[in-house]
């Protein structure tokens, strides 16, 4: 019989302090609070959150291991269907996913889902030797070339090595991650500990990493099959193009894409002294957008020194991005400006952003997406004043590998084409995540890198 | 790693090094560029690939100090130590590559080479010359002791010019000004190629449209990842935002506007400024702590 408690908070870092540090935010649970939470579980005979995972993780059996507190045997049962649990307990969107559709959240407050797979993924690598070795089978000497190492590409590549493949990852920057990496911020997905034990994962199991490798550049897919005798290869290049609102003053000093912003931070370390690349917050940075891509630039603003603002074109309500990251800026003293949307970015003499002008917006009728589109008040127009912009408007896939490939066919928003299972229009090559999907989440990434492995054979 | 194999300083302050890259060097092409970390705590520095050498398996890159993570470049490594990171080739080869054998035959071209920018003009007109196309190169600098390559140069260009700004060598005068002279001589160019410092290419791209020759230049902006992903290497071409990295580095220079990309440039330059500060604090305490000042 289910624990009639009300949801176990998580302890988290005091806003006041962390808006001052890079370290992680949340502390998560321990295993006492774990249980405990685990035991509100009314492990539902037809379970709506494992229908709402887009990877099918069977949610409340590994919560009833939990509530049992055999941690080790809740790890194998999430591991079944998903190989990036610390990860994904962190930046999955579970208010729309498993927790929205949790029963216990009609009246009250849903199973802490995402809480406990994330206790889960630290609790592994914390006990890696009570975990069982993942099985790995004889090797069969066939190559596959996974490119990228972000979520889709690991947990293909991962997969692909367990059914004994002869796996190499080429990751174009110097680090291998991904988006794990150069995009989401220290303070929401801990790089060393987390992402780094990820990594490491899937090198155990036997796959070789090639850092400094920019397939479409250093060597196209055809030489990869011809010279270097890859069989198969998986495209999980992720979308990584930022994009701009096209308004005047976009190239004035101060203007970065969220992207640059958080790579100067987050690959580059630049909020480390002893690193050497630069970056400016400002006094008073502006982000304009309202995914997770904008919370993250914000966020690493505000730690960087700046008073920041959001600006959104629709209301609070539409914001795309995590409830739990929207509550955590505003709770570090983001102020969010919303029903604006910026005209135009203005400069001092010198060509450094002064301010940056805004026309207020109302809702209109739902557009093609089914939110209700903001239209822009008449004579509305003001300046918010600011010496950093970032733009956060969202991304789209790299061109260069369907350039430099014959035979990949792209979509109209620049996404490879491919079916369910990974297959592009070229035999033999697969693909997923965001290089197929355009911007999507880790969750999606991971779970087409795992159908591609299967559909390899 | 990738190791440095040779590193020569070509005259005081610039220095030429080979490094052990086989992947850049088998996928190389004239106009490209590559871009080298030096350590962990390094920044990403694009540079132009001045020579690669597939069989070697090696590129060659010059390199003239002038920030906190340039100077370590030159002041820290040497032969037989590695860079933690050489990644390309990025950015698009020079049009020529690409031009088919027959228009590629009809060109007349002339590089106008500033400072470091001489080496990148090195493997263009090498591709170039083997390929039979007329190729003139203008070498200037500020003065003699600046002026590098021209040896390299003899054997990959019809004809040498070399200029400096105080006549210590050569025609004194800038190179725009050369071509100036070079065209009431009666010299005539179907394409004009300039690399250099920012001003340089302006000025050179003034001249050139004065001139009716169509001019490229290659744009050394700044830049994070190179790969099309941070947007900081963004200028307007025609008007229309463009990256540098993943549309250029090339483009013609009528089209630039260098005003724009100059200011974007020197973004960075309190941060610069305070990091080669820095840099010289620490060399001159460890320089003191070893007793050697």
């Amino acid at each position: 019989m289910a624990n009639k408690i009300d949801r176990v908070p998580v302890r988290e870092q005091d806003p006041q302090v962390r808006a001052h540090n890079f370290d992680e935010v949340c502390l998560g649970y321990n295993e006492q609070e774990a249980q405990l939470e685990a035991t509100r579980c009314l492990n539902c005979k037809n379970p709506r959150c494992v229908g709402a995972c887009p990877v099918g993780i069977k949610i409340p059996a590994f919560i009833h291991e939990v509530s049992e507190g055999n941690f080790a045997g809740a790890a194998a049962i999430i591991a079944e269907d998903s190989s990036l649990p610390a990860i994904c307990g962190r930046v999955c969107p579970q208010e729309t996913q498993c927790e929205g559709s949790c029963i216990l959240g009609i009246k009250g407050q849903p199973v802490a889902i995402g809480k406990l797979e994330r206790f889960i993924g630290d609790w592994s690598r914390e006990h890696a030797d009570e975990v069982p070795a993942p099985k790995i089978a004889p090797s069969n000497g066939r190559k596959v070339a996974v490119i990228g190492s972000g979520p889709a590409g690991l947990a293909c590549a991962g997969d692909l090595a367990k059914r004994g493949f002869d796996v190499t990852i080429f990751e174009a920057l110097h680090k291998a991650g991904g988006v794990l990496v150069y995009g989401i911020p220290e303070f929401r997905l801990p790089k060393d500990t987390v992402v780094a034990h990820e990594v490491d994962a899937i090198k155990a199991l036997g796959v070789k990493i090639e850092t400094d490798v920019i397939v479409g550049r250093t060597i196209t897919i055809d030489q990869l099959m011809e010279d270097e005798g890859f069989e198969f290869v998986f495209v999980g290049t992720g979308a990584g193009l930022p994009k701009f609102m096209g308004i005047p003053g976009e190239n004035l000093n101060g203007v970065f894409s969220a992207n640059e912003f958080l790579t100067r931070n987050n690959l580059m370390q630049a909020f480390r002294d002893d690193h050497l690349t630069p970056i400016r917050a400002g006094r008073k940075a502006v982000v304009v957008g309202g995914g997770n891509v904008a919370m993250d630039a914000a966020r690493t603003a505000l730690r960087l020194g700046a008073d920041t603002h959001i600006v959104y074109r629709r209301t609070e309500v539409e914001l795309p991005a995590r409830k739990e990251e929207v509550h955590h800026a505003k709770e570090e003293g983001i102020v969010f400006d919303m029903l604006t949307n910026p005209v135009e970015i203005l400069g001092d003499e010198d060509g450094n952003v002064r301010a940056i002008r805004c026309i207020r917006m109302e809702l209109g009728e739902p557009d093609e997406s089914g939110r209700r589109s903001p239209v822009p008040v008449a004579g509305s127009e003001f300046e918010i004043e600011a010496d950093t912009v970032i733009m956060a408007l969202g991304t789209a896939p790299n061109p260069l590998i369907a350039r430099t490939t014959a035979g990949l066919e792209t979509t109209r928003r620049g996404g490879l084409v491919a079916d369910e299972s990974g297959a592009t229009t070229r035999a033999h090559v697969f693909a997923g995540g965001d290089a197929v999907t355009g911007a999507a989440t880790v969750i999606l990434a991971m779970g087409a890198g795992r159908r591609a492995a299967s559909a390899i054979e | 790693m990738f190791e440095i194999i040779e590193k020569v300083m070509l005259n005081p302050t610039i220095c030429k090094m080979v490094v052990k890259a086989p992947r850049v060097a088998k996928s190389a092409k004239p106009g490209q560029f590559l871009i080298v970390r030096t350590d962990e705590a390094g920044e990403r520095i694009p540079l132009t690939i001045s020579d690669y050498d597939p069989k070697a398996g090696t590129v060659t890159i010059v390199i003239q100090p002038i920030g906190a993570s340039t100077l370590s470049m030159v002041e820290d490594f040497n032969a037989g130590d590695s860079f933690a990171d050489v990644v390309g080739p990025l950015g698009n080869p020079s049009e020529f590559v690409t031009m088919p054998e027959e228009e590629l035959k009809k060109q007349k071209v002339v590089f106008i080479a500033g400072g470091l920018g001489t080496a990148p003009v090195y493997p263009q007109a090498k591709w170039l010359h083997e390929r039979g196309v007329a190729v003139d190169v203008i070498i200037g600098a500020r003065t003699k002791d600046l002026l590098i390559y021209e040896d390299e140069f003899k054997s990959v260009c019809d004809n040498l010019y070399m200029c400096t700004d105080d006549g210590s060598y050569g025609f004194k005068g800038v190179g725009t000004a050369r071509l100036e002279a070079l065209v009431a001589e009666g010299k005539t160019y179907t394409k004009a190629v300039a690399i250099g410092p920012m001003i340089m290419m302006k000025f050179s791209t003034l001249t050139c449209v004065k001139l009716g020759i169509p001019i490229i230049v290659s744009m050394n902006t700044l830049m994070v990842d190179g790969t099309g992903m941070c947007g900081a290497c963004r200028l307007s071409v025609g008007g229309v935002t463009k990256f540098a990295c993943v549309d250029g580095p090339e483009f013609d220079g009528a089209l630039v506007d260098f005003n724009e990309a100059m200011r974007r440039s020197a973004q960075y330059k309190p941060e610069e400024a305070a990091a080669k500060e820095q840099r010289m604090c620490r060399a001159e305490a460890k320089a003191r702590a070893e007793g050697r000042i």
